[in-house]
């Protein structure tokens, strides 16, 4: 019991998982071909930072609020940035009737 | 010294970070993929309200859980027919991307143990010091110091542009 | 005196542009020509009325001297320092001479354009907006730079109507030989202009002034001859000036010679002429307005703004005015041989303006202050009025003749006196007035020139009236040949030429009126170059005898082309070279093309070209063969894969990443 008596919450116990979430959207970005798949892990990506910002906010220096302030935005702009993204995979649909990333490589040169 | 309830909630909180995140980019259905992108979303509302930040909490349930996951989902049904399976990845494509993303993960924890710095305990702070909805509300209409009307203000024009691309993209000619 | 009214008269053409340019198409035909015309005729009633109260409502004079008077002079382009470019109206004698003489010729001209530019079936000219666009356009910025109250402006306005010109003379720019005339003429005059342009440069270096009035202070407001002003330090200024000496002559010799220059361009003196009977491609009015009466004067008006700079520099012993005397003689007798052979009868008028313009050059050159109180100052102005009338007219009814018979060429007309007695009595007005015939215009404004000249020197009376003896023939010759002779066969029937519509008659009767009493007008009490009435009257000796010349020089017309007869072939023959050399214009434009092609374009631009074309465009192109060569070689790497973009980027990360933690903690 003196494990949980001692026991404190410190960064690393929050930064840790984030990074992990973060390496599963890099993962999952190198390997799904499914472009909403892709999103996704991108999404996944976006949150990890979003909570990057919170801990170091909270943790380094509590008394001011800048580092949720930049995630309030950051999700303002996921929320954006996803619109788009989602507006782009449906036209590409329409265009290739396929959303597989591999097939939509026409606008290289 | 934590409660023995907080600890539980941490622990929680964090495998279930972890496993739907996991989850999140292995599923072969689409859908669920989705699904489990939403859990990991919730999780990380719960850290938010963990660490104190009711609001963004509240923000990130309903603008990214609410949001955002329902626009995937939306699309997931226009471009693809329930049911379908993702094609099984090749086995040498997904060791691939383990390797990279280990490696990064690796490189990264390194960087973040090595650097004692940015490791601390969670300062305590009173009920009073974490911030009020009244001063988000101030802070986000403010243009001084820690102000964030420009930003806001830009944030606004920047909706509206993808309000407006978003439409002109995805239109039927 | 309000500026309204001046400010209007330079505004009204100019949005009579923008309108009829803007708007010009979204309207019909007739409805552009009676706007653009009505525009006019409002900017012309207003010039007169300025001009009148200038000269006599007594508000401009001062002790029985008429004052330069600034109506406006606002900062344009503020540089730095003194360096301010400045754009006003300034109001003098000649300014307001020069108003009513183009708003007159302008108005004659927009007037006349309606019936001229249709045809017989009155279809329209295509373009025919365009065309009254670009008259207003002109008329703004010749009545600008009459106006202009500092030699910077002057220029401004000088190259915008040398703009307007050759977007008049290439009016009909399918035709290619419209196109070459109008940038013939743009690259002669700019030519010119280079030289006006490094002139008004020292000018105004040494005198730290643009403006006129203080280039040539007071010669207008003070006593008999004190154009040196002692007290005005930009005369003080130009006066050190005077004693850099540079090549031979003085630094303000050199600025007036080459301000001078950029006249003899506009004005086409020898042997920058080239351009002016080229010019006559331009539709007939155009010539009438630009080539007759107005912008080809531009010149004398700008030596006659700088006279009191001349002045000095003549007193200082320059030899500017000298300049101006000979290059102006020469041209007179050269432009009035050649009118003698040419056979297009615009290319005659032209070469006749050539002469003409010469005359008031002359009559410049050898205005001095003890010859009847520069008597040669206000002939120069008097004949300029007297000849934009006339040959306005001249022009105008040529413009008839051709718009009638459809050609220029005189040898198709023959015989067409009864055919088109309206134009052939206003023609025959302006050919007695061009040959100094009493009592028509021309007379008295030749009269005193040939006064002055005889008040310089008799070799320049002798030369100038000989000039004027030339002039009479050849424009009797011209009226023969078209009006005489024994009518062509193909005048006959449904295509006779007849006299053209009102609005064509209507401008020539009224010029005609004025050219014929315009010598009536007391210039002497008007335009003088201090603003002091000048009473010379008519020197009857000098007077009788170039009215002799005349008469002699138009009997000799009379024999030899009332009727066809051998003579003129006898003539020729007497003379073969002379003859040949005449027509072909002395050669000039042979010669220019010698110059040109031969010796500029072999032995500089060919070489430069070469250079252009191996050195210079050859290193571009290795640049741009290099890197289209590298870019194909590698753009197998843009696979349009982003997932192996996504590799790379991570490596590049992880290595990064990784480096800078691993030195952070090795070294640290």
């Amino acid at each position: 019991m003196d494990f949980l008596n001692n026991f404190q919450l410190n960064s690393l116990m929050f930064l840790i998982p984030s990074l992990f979430m973060f390496c599963c959207g890099v993962y999952g970005f190198l390997t799904r071909r499914n472009m909403i798949a892709m999103l996704i892990s991108l999404e996944l990506m976006l949150n990890a930072v979003d909570m990057n910002f919170v801990v170091f906010n909270r943790f380094l220096c509590p008394a001011q609020m800048d580092g949720m302030f930049f995630t309030l935005f950051a999700i303002a702009i996921a929320a954006a940035e996803t619109a788009v993204a989602i507006a782009i995979i449906i036209n590409a649909y329409r265009i290739a009737k396929d959303i597989d990333v591999k097939d939509l490589t026409k606008m290289k040169f | 010294m934590e409660s023995v309830g907080s600890i539980i909630a941490y622990v929680v909180v964090a495998l279930a970070i972890m496993i739907f995140s996991v989850l999140a980019v292995t599923t072969r259905k689409i859908l669920r993929s989705a699904t489990f992108l939403l859990f990991a979303l919730f999780a990380t509302a719960a850290v938010y309200f963990m660490l104190g930040y009711q609001f963004l909490g509240g923000v990130q349930i309903a603008v990214y859980a609410g949001g955002i996951v329902v626009l995937f989902v939306f699309s997931i049904l226009l471009t693809s027919h329930p049911g379908d399976n993702s094609s099984k990845l090749e086995s040498k494509k997904k060791t691939v991307g383990l390797i990279g993303a280990v490696a990064m993960f690796a490189v990264c924890a390194w960087s973040l143990i090595s650097r004692c710095s940015v490791i601390k305990n969670l300062p305590d702070l009173g009920e009073t010091q974490l911030p009020t909805m009244k001063q988000i509300g101030a802070d986000l209409m403010s243009s001084g110091d820690h102000g964030y009307l420009l930003p806001f203000e830009a944030i606004s024009v920047l909706l509206l542009a993808c309000i407006i691309g978003g439409i002109v993209v995805a239109r039927k000619k | 005196m309000e500026a309204t009214l001046p400010l209007l008269i330079l505004v009204l053409p100019l949005l009579m542009f923008l309108f009829l340019g803007l708007f010009g198409k979204f309207m019909s035909h007739k409805w552009a020509g009676i706007i653009g015309t009505a525009g006019m005729g409002v900017t012309m009633i207003l010039a007169y009325y300025t001009a009148y109260l200038y000269f006599f409502s007594g508000n401009f004079v001062e002790d029985g001297t008429r004052v330069q008077y600034i109506v406006f002079n606002q900062d344009w382009l503020s540089l730095w320092g003194n360096l301010v470019i400045k754009l006003g109206f300034l109001l003098d004698p000649i300014s307001a001479l020069m108003l009513v003489v183009i708003t007159t010729i302008s108005f004659m001209v927009h007037l006349y354009s309606n019936g001229y530019m249709r045809d017989h079936h009155g279809v329209w000219e295509t373009g025919f907006q365009r065309f009254y666009a670009f008259l207003s356009l002109f008329s703004f910025s010749m009545l600008g730079l009459v106006v202009a109250t500092n030699i910077f402006q002057m220029y401004i306005f000088w190259e915008l109507v040398g703009a307007s010109s050759y977007l008049l003379i290439g009016f009909y720019y399918t035709k290619p030989s419209a196109v070459s005339a109008s940038k013939k003429a743009f690259i002669v005059t700019r030519f010119a202009d280079l030289g006006f342009l490094i002139g008004i440069l020292i000018l105004s270096f040494t005198t730290g002034t643009f403006d006129f009035m203080s280039l040539t202070s007071t010669p207008l407001a003070g006593v008999e001859n004190t154009y040196i002003v002692d007290a005005a330090t930009a005369t003080t200024a130009l006066e050190t000036g005077a004693g850099q000496m540079f090549l031979g002559g003085s630094l303000m010799t050199w600025a007036l010679v080459l301000i001078f220059m950029g006249g003899m361009g506009k004005s086409a003196m020898m042997p920058l002429h080239i351009w002016l009977p080229d010019a006559m491609e331009g539709p007939t009015p155009v010539s009438a307005l630009i080539h007759a009466a107005t912008m080809v004067v531009a010149g004398v008006y700008l030596v006659a703004r700088l006279f009191p700079l001349f002045m000095i520099n003549d007193d200082l012993g320059g030899a500017a005015l000298d300049i101006v005397t000979v290059v102006g003689a020469l041209t007179a007798f050269y432009a009035a041989v050649v009118a003698c052979t040419q056979l297009d009868i615009k290319r005659v008028l032209a070469f006749s303006t050539i002469s003409q313009i010469a005359f008031m050059m002359v009559s410049l050159g050898v205005s001095r202050p003890e010859v009847h109180d520069n008597l040669g100052y206000m002939a120069s102005m008097f004949h300029l009025f007297t000849h934009a009338m006339f040959k306005a007219l001249l022009f105008l009814g040529a413009g008839a003749l051709i718009h009638a018979v459809g050609s220029n060429d005189y040898t198709a007309m023959h015989g067409l006196r009864k055919r088109m007695p309206i134009t052939h009595i206003t023609f025959l007005v302006g050919c007695l007035a061009i040959a100094g015939i009493i009592p028509f215009s021309g007379f008295f404004s030749k009269d005193e020139i040939l006064t002055a000249c005889f008040g310089n020197s008799i070799i320049a009376y002798v030369w100038m009236s000989m000039v004027a003896g030339l002039t009479a023939f050849y424009m009797f010759r011209l009226y023969y040949l078209i009006f005489w002779w024994k009518e062509h066969k193909v005048h006959e029937g449904h295509h006779a030429p007849k006299d053209q519509p009102w609005t064509m008659t209507l401008p020539l009767v009224i010029l005609a009126i004025v050219a014929t009493f315009a010598g009536f007008v007391p210039f002497g009490d008007l335009v003088t170059w201090n603003g002091h009435p000048h009473h010379g009257g008519i020197n009857w000796m000098i007077a009788s005898i170039s009215l002799c010349v005349a008469l002699l020089a138009i009997g000799l017309a009379t024999i030899m082309y009332r009727k066809e007869n051998p003579l003129p072939e006898r003539m020729r023959h007497l003379f073969p070279n002379l003859w040949t050399w005449a027509r072909n214009r002395f050669y000039f434009d042979e010669l220019y093309m010698f110059i040109t092609h031969k010796i500029i374009f072999n032995s500089i631009c060919k070489p430069i070209a070469w250079f252009d074309r191996h050195v210079i465009d050859g290193t571009m192109d290795a640049f741009a063969s290099v890197t289209n060569k590298a870019s194909y070689a590698i753009r197998g790497l843009q696979s349009g894969n982003v997932q192996s973009y996504v590799w790379v980027y991570l490596i590049g990360a992880i290595v990064l990443g990784g480096g800078t933690v691993a030195v952070i903690f090795l070294f640290f």
